[in-house]
């Protein structure tokens, strides 16, 4: 089963280095993880999309917790919240298969963002059920390059995510040494 | 007043109670060095980089305090690895020190340039690059909190030359700074639901055992789980690392737990109904197999590590906190028990394991490791301070030499880093100096860092080395006798004279070959004063019993030969 945690972290350089390390040395099968800025600068926030079968959320919570750099680790897996995924795909296309290709992409509520002679390239975003199906759709036209930005995902509205670890994480229970 | 980033460093290390440093200097660490004169903190000049970490090591678990090991960039810094893992895997506090290349060079392949914090990066709790002056101060404060508090362990200080030369405007202040760490918790109370299952379970338990691993140790419980053992009257089994947790001769002792821990141990363990382990992580060396490991027990983990909940072994119950403050909010809540039956259960298995024991047997003219080691116990009254290398002579020091108190036997548990011994030795002497220290090591493992021999005899370290010599890699030799069908690759070793070697130095030697001059050379060496090397030449191919083999139950030993009668092994 697919899970979805985000972590927050210290902006600061080597901190993806350190959970990519960790993921690595624990042997967590990661599917996808996206790192970007937050609404502070000093924070950025990671979406890390991993397989329950070599780890699951509480286990990956509790390692993350462990590196001094993370803040605040939620599981979003189950959990009211908004899942995305954007690609960006290559398809080819002569001049007769481009209003085809534009007909998917409009049920898709996809765009076609650059046209050359040769191909044109399309945008999706959504959940990856829906990517999935589009770029099936478009491959016996020819996908010649695609790329995706992996999910990121945002609880609905004030809620927060699961946290495993009693008191690990968050601001719910102050166990600070000092 | 403008002062250089390397006079901050001495500075922040001052304020942290730096009083002894181990190192060795080179290019990238110099200006430290230079100014390293102007502060009263004493440096040790190891033989070795990585004698300087294990040293820091030794320091730290003998004083429960920071241990500093100090390098230079490159090859200096790759050398500590070893010892800067060895600290991780059992959780002890160091903080290392490297000088790197300029920050304008970092990342061309400068002249002993080596990624520093990303070699390190597996391997430390949490590491720092300092490239300006100013970032100084802070990061020396943040490592020491990070490496003491919660679960110890070391942190790396990555330290650019152009960093330690720099000026600037600098006071400091005594006074800690106010630390920005906000991803960093030390977890200290358990949630009281959670106490009150587990004083539940523990109010039922008919044949209850602790395991005491280091945590006992670490978050200095150790008065306080003599009275939860005492009040609940349960008796507690240790890891190799958390001996000393309990007094080995407290009644309600078990002594050391897993593959060379006494029948009886083991055998409690596995007939227990519930398990309190406290502070310990269920390595496989003490479980066995996992799938037969204590059936019938419901198991409570309190650990400060989230981590080690339910990594190894499923757990009934855990309790995420400091282990003494869990066992202080726990003590109310139970009340006190006798467990009468099961406590004469174990006796009995008690009563069977001392007529196996080899300690028991006659003089048969022939040196062996236990007896020699027994004999040192009875001579330091079991008082000393006793660091170890890694193997046979490492497990028959656990089991002859049982220690009363923590902080006592200095040893390499998790990572079984052979060559340990003899630094770490050196480095617990400068920790404690009125103690009695005790290197216990064995041919193999002490010939693996002996050039500290002379770092010892150059600080005049009051250390007594006893080398357990039988010639062999003799715990390898062992599992090739069992598992191997008793081919012996490469694991019979020749050394040098270690008299000899001793004498090189003017360090006073004996070489023991006779049952009869264990005691009078024990007594020379604590009666002369600075290092002593004691050459115990035993029996070669005597096996440590008991011995769970890998992957059978914890109980279904190879039991020590049961005899009266001395004969060869």
């Amino acid at each position: 089963m697919q899970q979805i945690l985000f972590a927050l972290v210290e902006n600061q350089p080597g901190v993806l280095n350190r959970v990519a390390s960790l993921f690595s040395r624990r042997k967590f099968n990661i599917e996808s993880l996206n790192v970007g800025r937050t609404e502070r600068s000093d924070i950025s926030r990671m979406t890390i999309v991993c397989d329950n079968k070599t780890a699951d959320a509480s286990t990956v919570e509790a390692n993350l917790y462990k590196l001094v750099n993370v803040i605040d680790v939620q599981d979003l897996t189950n959990q009211p919240s908004v899942v995305r995924d954007l690609a960006l795909i290559k398809v080819k296309a002569s001049q007769e298969q481009r209003s085809e290709i534009a007909n998917l992409a409009a049920i898709f509520r996809a765009k076609i963002v650059d046209v050359a002679p040769e191909s044109v390239v399309v945008e999706i975003t959504g959940t990856e059920d829906k990517i999935e199906s589009l770029i099936e759709l478009l491959r016996p036209i020819g996908i010649e390059e695609l790329v995706r930005t992996g999910q990121v995902a945002m609880m609905r509205g004030s809620s927060d995510g699961l946290r495993h670890i009693p008191g690990a994480n968050g601001k719910q229970l102050d166990l600070s040494e000092k | 007043m403008k002062i250089t980033g390397a006079e901050i460093l001495w500075k922040s290390l001052i304020r942290e109670g730096v009083d002894v440093v181990f190192g060795y200097p080179g290019g990238a660490i110099m200006p430290v060095y230079d100014v390293m004169l102007d502060y009263p903190v004493y440096h040790v000049l190891a033989r070795h980089e990585q004698g300087a970490a294990h040293m820091a090591d030794g320091y730290a678990r003998a004083s429960n305090k920071v241990g500093v090991a100090l390098a230079t960039s490159g090859p200096g810094a790759t050398n500590l690895v070893t010892g800067i893992a060895t600290a991780k895997m059992d959780s002890s506090p160091i903080v290392c020190i490297t000088g790197q290349v300029a920050s304008h060079l970092l990342g061309k392949d400068a002249f002993q340039e080596v990624d520093v914090t990303g070699i390190t990066l597996p391997i430390t709790k949490h590491n720092f690059l300092i490239t300006r002056a100013d970032e100084v101060s802070q990061v020396v404060q943040k490592a020491f909190h990070i490496a003491r508090s919660g679960r110890p362990g070391p942190v790396v200080i990555d330290f650019c030359k152009n960093a330690q030369i720099e000026k600037i405007d600098f006071e400091i202040d005594q006074a800690p700074e106010k630390l920005s760490l906000p991803g960093y918790r030390t977890p200290k109370h358990a949630p009281e639901l959670d106490l009150r299952k587990a004083a539940a379970l523990i109010a039922k338990a008919e044949q209850p055992v602790i395991l005491a691993g280091q945590g006992a140790l670490m978050s200095k419980a150790t008065e306080v789980l003599d009275l939860f053992a005492t009040k609940t009257q349960t008796p507690v089994a240790m890891t190799l690392l958390g001996l000393g947790g309990l007094p080995s001769s407290h009644h309600l002792s078990l002594g050391m737990m897993g593959m060379h821990g006494e029948a009886y141990c083991n055998q409690a363990i596995q007939q227990a109904d519930l398990l309190l382990a406290f502070g310990m992580r269920f390595d496989d060396r003490v479980t066995g197999n996992l799938r037969t490991y204590a059936p019938r027990a419901r198991k409570i983990h309190v650990d400060i590590d989230p981590t080690e909940m339910g990594k190894n072994v499923d757990v009934d119950l855990t309790l995420m906190g400091d282990l003494k403050t869990v066992l202080e909010d726990l003590l109310p809540l139970i009340g006190g028990n006798d467990h009468e039956p099961w406590l004469s259960k174990i006796d009995e298995w008690k009563k069977e394991t001392s007529e196996r024991n080899i300690i028991s047997w006659q003089d048969d003219g022939k040196l062996h490791a236990a007896q020699v080691i027994h004999a040192l116990w009875e001579i330091t009254a079991g008082d000393a301070i006793v660091a170890t290398g890694v193997g046979q002579h490492q497990m028959w020091a656990a089991q002859y030499y049982p220690v009363e108190k923590p902080y006592r036997l200095i040893t390499s548990g998790g990572a079984g880093t052979m060559g340990f011994g003899l630094p770490a030795a050196i480095g617990a002497w400068f920790a404690c100096r009125n103690q009695e220290v005790w290197l216990v090591d064995g041919d193999g493992s002490f010939q693996m860092t002996q050039a500290e021999l002379t770092t010892a005899f150059q600080e005049g370290a009051n250390v007594k080395v006893a080398i357990i010599n039988n010639g062999f890699l003799g715990m390898v030799r062992q599992w090739q006798e069992f598992f191997f069908d008793k081919r012996y690759a490469s694991t019979r070793i020749t050394g040098p004279d270690f008299v000899k070697l001793a004498d090189a130095h003017g360090i006073p030697a004996q070489r023991i070959t006779d049952p009869g001059n264990v005691s009078s050379a024990i007594e020379f060496a604590r009666q002369t004063p600075g290092p002593v090397v004691l050459d115990f030449v035993v029996e070669m191919e005597e096996s440590v019993f008991p011995m769970v083999p890998t992957g059978a139950s914890l109980d279904e030993m190879i039991r020590r030969p049961l005899r009266t009668q001395p004969e060869q092994v």
